[in-house]
């Protein structure tokens, strides 16, 4: 993928260049650089509320609530462990798949179908937030589930759910938003002649909300 | 900026990676559907994790092919996290083993 083969542009040999030289070290938009570098916090934001979940559920001495149960869904009387996740699950990873689409589109010259895809990826990202509005619901007022106790075992299992998975939702519905707006500004040519970095920037944010989703999942749900 | 940065793959590349995640996460919920236990089910949840995220930002998020600079900036520091992880395991162990010794009465 590098082009140029002649400087050293792979390797050890590269970042001892990059860093070294007379030069700016990371060669590439400045809001891309800076995209990274708050996923990077985020990563570590995230990380601390997984490892406090680790430790909350080490510490307790009652039973940690069954979550295969707790999060089953009854099918036309069958009971479907985790349906509702996995589901949630493939629409984000649809969402992602979508979203590298646009990004391809997007440095093709192709502006309004990278905004087309866009778009569907905040509509999957929606129809993501609106199942754990129906999830949360379920387990607010059917299961009775609070952030101080539950019928099914520790207490800071409600406390743990409900932070992880609201600030990742909250991540998502910060992310449909994003979205929309710069697949409006694209389909409208605002970036026509600026180059279209942009896309992919917005494309690494989603991404990372579909990765951290992928943690959550294991570590909260399957775990 | 200069146009060196860009990549471009075939749309088929997403297409593939996307049915990787796909199966992947097939797998993992496999992993709680048929009821695996123990290390086997801790093991398999781990490497289908890990999996899933190294496709997402190696491939999707195109890391593999960002510069080496970019990619040690990215993805040392969250080794610090492993400590993290290792001195709250220590502790939240030694909290459990308190609270089972002094609640227990």
């Amino acid at each position: 993928m590098d082009k140029s083969a002649d400087e050293s542009s792979a390797g050890i040999s590269s970042l001892v260049d990059d860093w070294s030289s007379d030069k700016q070290t990371f060669d590439m938009p400045w809001g891309k650089l800076m995209m990274w570098i708050f996923l990077l916090s985020d990563t570590f934001i995230f990380s601390v509320f997984l490892t406090a979940y680790m430790s909350v559920r080490m510490t307790t001495t009652a039973d940690w609530p069954p979550t295969s149960e707790v999060f089953a869904l009854v099918i036309a009387g069958q009971h479907v462990p985790l349906l509702l996740i996995a589901i949630m699950t493939f629409i984000l990873i649809t969402s992602s798949g979508t979203m590298a689409m646009a990004v391809n589109f997007a440095y093709q010259g192709k502006p309004q179908r990278a905004a087309q895809l866009m778009l569907l990826t905040a509509l999957l990202g929606a129809s993501f937030v609106g199942m754990q509005a129906f999830e949360w619901n379920k387990l607010i007022f059917d299961e009775g589930i609070r952030p101080w106790g539950n019928p099914y075992g520790a207490e800071q299992f409600g406390a743990s759910f409900f932070l992880i998975t609201g600030f990742h939702g909250m991540h998502v519905s910060v992310g449909v938003i994003y979205l929309a707006i710069i697949a409006n500004r694209l389909r409208k040519g605002f970036y026509t002649g600026k180059g279209y970095h942009i896309v992919e920037i917005t494309g690494l944010y989603w991404h990372f909300v579909d990765l951290v989703w992928v943690f959550i999942f294991a570590f909260f749900y399957l775990w | 900026m200069s146009d060196s940065s860009v990549q471009q793959h075939p749309i088929s590349v997403y297409l593939k990676i996307w049915l990787l995640l796909f199966v992947l996460s097939t797998f993992s919920y496999m992993v709680d559907f048929y009821q695996v236990q123990g290390y086997l089910r801790w093991s398999l949840i781990i490497i289908f994790m890990f999996l899933k995220a190294g496709l997402i930002i190696g491939i999707f998020m195109h890391l593999a092919w960002e510069r080496l600079a970019l990619i040690y900036t990215i993805l040392l520091p969250p080794l610090a996290i492993l400590l993290l992880i290792v001195a709250m395991a220590s502790e939240a162990d030694y909290i459990n083993f308190g609270r089972l010794l002094f609640f227990a009465q």
